[in-house]
């Protein structure tokens, strides 16, 4: 009885709730995907009509010209992809087992000194030489310029993700289970990759993902750690194309065209489609992994 | 705990004795050891950078020491107050702004009622957390451009008005840029704040429902109450960063374009310049020098305050 009568008012401030914040949410969320529509529009608008007419949301005479212009000599896009892959591939392994490792140590209790070697690690996060000195270890100590090692190795690990890692693993895997294995004679590498790792699936989905989508999106080591426009990464290339004429003519004398007559505006805009493709293609079916990863960092913090 | 600390014979013999014990773990460490030897600890020496000329032929400890000239120059040509100022209000800006829109829009979404519409509508707040910076460029670019931006686009044909030049007025550019945070941090803000609003506990807001009590009563007297931790956890966490700057916001959206380094210079984008042009070493190190020490200075004092007033909120 009590419940019912109380239901009218609820109800209905439940209604002006609805009425007020359903627009705003669609309004944000328009927001949030507005600018990749224009930027598909723009790669798919003739680059005479972004000249006279500006972007625009819907393409006016929509065509592939800029696709074609850039599939017509594709060396420096193929070649970003094969730097981007291989750094991704490379960096995301590597990341993965080494931080699991990582997170296995430091969350088992009988290693005494787990509490001051996770202050060491804490510790870089708040105190660093600084950008210089570290520039100057990797290109002027370990001779990494020019390398890809040098675009992969510096994020394979991040004090974040390890303490991510101890804490997925100190909430979903039992001690007791760690222990029934060494008394059954397991030793540690046997518990990591037998009992561990299997029960980690979905930690290392969502640390794996972490750690592929930054080095998917890497421009800022590649800007650093480049001596030639070979080990360009895909982001890396685009940004000199947005913001230097020189690719451009480079693009122009490959194709035999004139600078004036080549397509450059929808040309940028469909690079940029070609560099964030793939993760705009993979996004929907990695989100649940993702928004699981961030929710367990945020439970435990 | 106590009975830990009993069993640990004191001494440098217990870090060797645990080595051997232990030393399959510590083998497993050894990896992450190397690691932060090289990219964090050993770069530390480093910091001798900022008191030298500094110059590849005599390399590190060749180059004549200067003492605290570099620190004097970036001190007396005004340099580090400018950037100093930018980065810190820019910071604040993000972190307040930020963490508002991201709580109320959590609050928002956790009271709406389509299930369906609260899934499609996360997917696409979330989708600017994916992309890197250089796609922002490209964004500020189709916005902004003099000739054919959008926003040039409407003022001239829809609003009938002078188009406005952008990438020369550097008036602009605070707002963009605090626009462009907020929008890329929006949705991983929002899923952290959900996720503390789940835990908060169903049964509070069923009795509530029960009581009576209207959506914005069970927000404010259950909801609100129940992120205020987390509120203040993730600003307290994000002041001891408050000095380092969001190097790839503003060097994507900037560049090396000077018309606008007066609003929107911060140290990070300082140390960088530096370290590309390859000529200003020394000056370079004793910003990120300054950066660090400052930045450990407010860490330790905030934390201590904190301490001093409600432990539970403390970083360590």
């Amino acid at each position: 009885m009590n419940k019912n009568r109380n239901k009218g008012p609820r109800m209905k401030s439940q209604r002006i709730f609805n009425g007020i914040f359903y627009p705003l949410l669609i309004l944000i969320s328009a927001i949030c995907v507005l600018p990749f529509l224009i930027i598909l529009s723009g790669s798919m608008t003739d680059n005479g009509v972004i000249l006279r007419e500006g972007f625009s949301l819907i393409p006016k005479q929509p065509t592939l010209e800029a696709y074609r212009t850039l599939f017509q000599n594709p060396t420096s896009l193929i070649s970003g992809y094969r730097v981007t892959i291989i750094v991704t591939a490379v960096g995301t392994s590597v990341g993965l087992f080494l931080v699991s490792l990582t997170g296995f140590v430091l969350s088992r209790k009988e290693f005494t000194y787990r509490n001051q070697v996770s202050f060491l690690i804490y510790f870089t996060t708040m105190f660093s030489g600084g950008l210089v000195p570290f520039y100057y270890m990797m290109c002027g100590v370990l001779k990494l310029k020019g390398t890809l090692t040098a675009q992969w190795m510096p994020a394979v690990l991040s004090p974040f993700l390890i303490v991510l890692m101890r804490t997925f693993i100190s909430s979903s895997v039992p001690d007791e289970l760690c222990d029934a294995a060494k008394i059954d004679g397991a030793g540690y590498g046997t518990t990591f990759t037998r009992v561990v790792l299997p029960l980690l699936k979905p930690a290392l989905a969502a640390i794996g993902l972490m750690l592929a989508l930054g080095y998917w999106n890497d421009w800022y080591r590649s800007s650093l750690f480049s001596s030639k426009s070979n080990t360009w990464s895909l982001q890396f290339y685009l940004y000199n194309m947005v913001n230097k004429a020189n690719s451009l003519n480079e693009l122009a004398n490959q194709v035999n065209i004139v600078i004036r007559d080549l397509p450059t505006e929808s040309v940028k805009m469909a690079m940029a489609m070609l560099v964030t493709g793939p993760v705009l293609l993979f996004y929907p079916f990695v989100q649940k992994y993702f928004v699981a990863g961030i929710t367990v960092g945020a439970v435990k913090g | 705990m106590g009975q830990k600390r009993l069993k640990k014979p004191k001494g440098k013999r217990s870090f060797w004795q645990d080595l051997k014990k232990n030393r399959i773990l510590w083998l497993f460490l050894l990896p992450a050891i190397l690691f932060f030897l090289v990219n964090s600890y050993l770069p530390m020496v480093g910091i001798y950078f900022a008191f030298t000329d500094f110059n590849f032929k005599d390399g590190l400890l060749g180059s004549p020491f200067v003492g605290l000239k570099n620190f004097e120059f970036l001190f007396i040509s005004g340099a580090l107050g400018r950037l100093t100022k930018n980065t810190i209000l820019y910071n604040l800006a993000f972190i307040v702004l930020g963490n508002l829109c991201q709580v109320s829009l959590a609050i928002i979404i956790s009271q709406l009622t389509g299930k369906w519409f609260k899934k499609v509508n996360q997917t696409l707040i979330l989708m600017p957390h994916f992309v890197s910076y250089v796609i922002l460029n490209v964004f500020a670019y189709n916005l902004f451009n003099y000739d054919h931006g959008l926003i040039n686009n409407i003022v001239v044909n829809v609003l009938e008005g002078k188009p406005v030049d952008f990438y020369t007025n550097a008036a602009w550019w605070p707002f963009i840029i605090v626009f462009f945070n907020i929008w890329k941090g929006l949705g991983y803000g929002t899923v952290v704040y959900l996720a503390t609003i789940t835990g908060i506990g169903q049964e509070y807001y069923e009795a509530a429902k029960v009581d009576g009590a209207s959506v914005f009563q069970q927000i404010r007297y259950i909801t609100l109450p129940g992120v205020k931790p987390t509120f203040i956890i993730l600003l307290i966490y994000s002041l001891g960063g408050i000095v380092r700057g969001q190097f790839e916001l503003f060097y994507q959206l900037v560049g090396n374009n000077g018309l606008l380094f007066s609003t929107t210079d911060i140290l990070d984008t300082y140390v960088y310049r530096a370290t590309i042009s390859n000529v200003d070493y020394g000056i370079g190190t004793a910003v990120g020098l300054y950066q660090s020490v400052v930045g450990f200075a407010i860490v330790m004092v905030t934390n201590y305050c904190i301490r001093k007033k409600d432990p539970a909120y403390a970083l360590f």
